[in-house]
């Protein structure tokens, strides 16, 4: 109890992610979609946030605000200070070259490139030279434990370590945050441990981690669970996570 | 810029990995653009061909020589103002050689006479019809651009003397003297017989259209005896400087008045005229002829245009959400946009370089098999079809690499 204590009270570092009031509105032929009608929230650096709701709640619009694969059609969105809702596609490119992790349920390797070239890929686009760029991409595979798979393709490799490879990939420019967008969703549930456990050591290290999910097994893992539903927050929950708290109370 | 290149050979690595994953339908584009290199390139030989046969032709006349005469070298509308023009003699050669010695730095240096006609010329059983006898003076030789296979050309005693000699053109000595040589030999030409001292060789055909080498030349007294009917009488300016050839040709101009005696008022009876002249009028016919030609193969070219256009649109549907995975890792669209034109550049410039290895071989074969055929294969060909290609692959490759660089990432991600 003593450890989660103090996790729950660690001091907050400075925010990363900051909205108020945003709206996202898609127009589906005729009709208007509301999939987020007015959210606000901070997230901080070194915050594990699960953000979860079922499916039509916005969480996937959501993560794609966070994530600056979008932008609203209202309200603020800094990143770090700088205000993304009026960037152009080219300076949202470079933010989430720089800024963001992204880990998908798919993992979106490219199939034909070896886990080395993958995790390559967001320095090449940061413009790194070669030399650099091998030896970071090498520690950042070294880091999620995939050392000896290196020169691997994906489909020489399992689930669990193509999920690795993607993390690789999403922490080899050290991003701001890590966007993980059901990162299990298509692993077994012991790989899927496997890679929420390496997702804790990551958070432990000081990284920032944003978990889209509906699952709650999975959600419990983050230290604040932020609940949507029909475009709106239902709840922010920060800190005791049930999970640990039914393990220690057994 | 460091970026630009490390985002280039990325690009150039993925449509290397791209067209060896899918090396059917990789060289099934290609051959539309290995058709079209090669129609073109072909083309581009058969028209090299062409001008180097064209200016062949034209070197035949000569750069530096004024031909006198009684037509132009070009199409008139007005024939009949020259139909009833005064024939030109031979004789003119020699007033016009005696004023050009009188005249201090003139720019002419010597008029030949020349006097042709067609007819048949025969040895023991054989005859070759439709040749041309030409009648001149032994320093015909200086204005002409011809090498002797073996003998010689009739010096200056023969040619004032008009002895019954003659100089054999190869159309002429080849039929007569398949197995022999013809020097020494008499021909009969109008019943009459020629010895003779010497054989061109080989000049090879005008334009294609006529032979130069069926021809008989032999000195201008001898065929004033026996041919005078119906020739045609040319008389062959050479000039000093051929950079001055237009004072030059004013020059001849007036002192061919002076020869045909003419009044200030009246109006020029006789045509000078020059290789370059005729070169002006046949030069746009040779154009519109590659001209043309380009056209109709260029048209193969683009079809296989279209096949790479086609292949790149499917290529960025099937990667939509590759393509939506690089943009989240931070891809521009301009890398994106990047990524496809290589991918189209490069398949085009595949199909290009094997496009223009089966056109050398082709033009190879075609050389070997039809020496005659004009073809003609150079490293500025070479040259034009990768850069062909280049282009072939950026314009194809436009619109559907545009299409991809502006896909919405969100949108990209999604699709399955």
């Amino acid at each position: 109890m003593n450890t989660l204590n103090s996790d729950a009270t660690r001091s907050r570092g400075p925010i990363v992610i900051d909205i108020e009031n945003i709206t996202k509105d898609y127009i589906m032929g005729e009709e208007v979609v509301h999939a987020l009608s007015g959210v606000s929230l901070q997230i901080h650096s070194n915050e594990y946030v699960a953000i979860m709701g079922p499916s039509g709640s916005g969480k996937s619009t959501l993560m794609n605000m966070f994530g600056c694969l979008d932008t609203p059609t209202s309200g603020r969105y800094e990143f770090n200070g700088k205000n993304v809702a009026a960037m152009d596609d080219d300076e949202l490119a470079a933010i989430r070259n720089r800024e963001i992790g992204f880990v998908f349920q798919t993992f979106n390797l490219l199939p034909r490139s070896t886990s080395l070239r993958n995790v390559e890929l967001p320095l090449i686009y940061a413009g790194m030279d070669p030399e650099t760029r091998e030896e970071r991409a090498t520690q950042a595979l070294v880091d999620v434990g995939l050392g000896d798979r290196i020169h691997h393709k994906p489909n020489e490799l399992s689930g669990g370590q193509r999920q690795r490879v993607a993390i690789a990939r999403a922490l080899v420019n050290d991003p701001s945050i890590i966007l993980a967008d059901e990162p299990t969703g298509n692993l077994d549930s012991k790989t899927g441990e496997e890679i929420m456990a390496l997702f804790e050591d990551l958070y432990q290290r000081g990284h920032t981690i944003i978990l889209v999910t509906h699952e709650a097994d999975i959600a419990r893992h983050a230290r604040r669970t932020v609940h949507l539903r029909d475009g709106l927050i239902e709840s922010d929950e920060v800190g005791v996570m049930p999970a640990m708290e039914s393990m220690a109370a057994s | 810029m460091k970026r630009f290149l490390y985002e280039l050979s990325e690009s150039w690595k993925i449509a290397v990995a791209q067209m060896r994953s899918n090396i059917t339908r990789s060289t099934l584009t290609a051959l539309g653009v290995i058709i079209g290199i090669v129609a073109v390139t072909l083309m581009g030989t058969a028209i090299g061909g062409i001008q180097i046969g064209f200016d062949k032709s034209m070197a035949i006349f000569g750069d530096d020589i004024l031909y006198v005469g009684q037509w132009p070298w070009k199409n008139v509308d007005d024939w009949w103002n020259y139909r009833d023009r005064k024939k030109i003699k031979t004789e003119y050669a020699e007033g016009l050689n005696r004023m050009i010695a009188m005249t201090p730095n003139s720019n002419l240096a010597i008029a030949i006479p020349t006097s042709s006609v067609y007819r048949t010329v025969k040895y023991t059983d054989s005859e070759v019809n439709n040749v041309l006898i030409r009648g001149t003076v032994s320093d015909y030789i200086i204005t002409s651009t011809f090498d002797f296979k073996e003998g010689r050309f009739f010096n200056e005693l023969e040619s004032r003397g008009g002895a019954n000699v003659c100089v054999l053109g190869y159309d002429v000595a080849d039929p007569l003297f398949p197995s022999s040589s013809p020097i020494d030999k008499s021909v009969l030409i109008n019943g009459q017989p020629f010895k003779v001292l010497g054989v061109i060789s080989r000049q090879g055909s005008f334009l294609g259209l006529f032979s130069l080498d069926a021809i008989v030349v032999m000195p201008l007294p001898a065929f004033q005896k026996y041919f005078t009917a119906k020739s045609e009488a040319e008389v062959l300016v050479k000039v000093r400087d051929k950079t001055k050839l237009a004072e030059a040709k004013d020059e001849l101009a007036g002192l061919m008045r002076r020869v045909r005696g003419l009044p200030p008022e009246k109006r020029d009876d006789f045509s000078i005229n020059e290789q370059q002249a005729l070169k002006s009028t046949l030069d746009p016919i040779k154009n519109s002829i590659a001209i043309a030609g380009l056209f109709i193969t260029g048209l193969s070219l683009f079809v296989g245009a279209i096949g790479i256009m086609n292949i790149t649109f499917v290529s960025v549907k099937e990667r939509t959400k590759e393509i939506g995975t690089r943009k989240a890792l931070g891809a521009r669209r301009r890398t994106i946009l990047l990524q496809f034109l290589i991918e189209s550049t490069a398949l085009c410039l595949l199909g290009g370089f094997i496009g223009l290895t089966f056109a050398y071989l082709m033009c190879f074969g075609i050389g070997k098999a039809f020496p005659s055929f004009p073809i003609h294969f150079s490293f500025g060909l070479v040259l034009a079809s990768v850069i062909v290609s280049v282009m072939t692959g950026l314009v194809s490759g436009f619109a559907p690499a545009w299409t991809a660089s502006r896909l919405d990432p969100v949108t990209a991600l999604r699709y399955e």
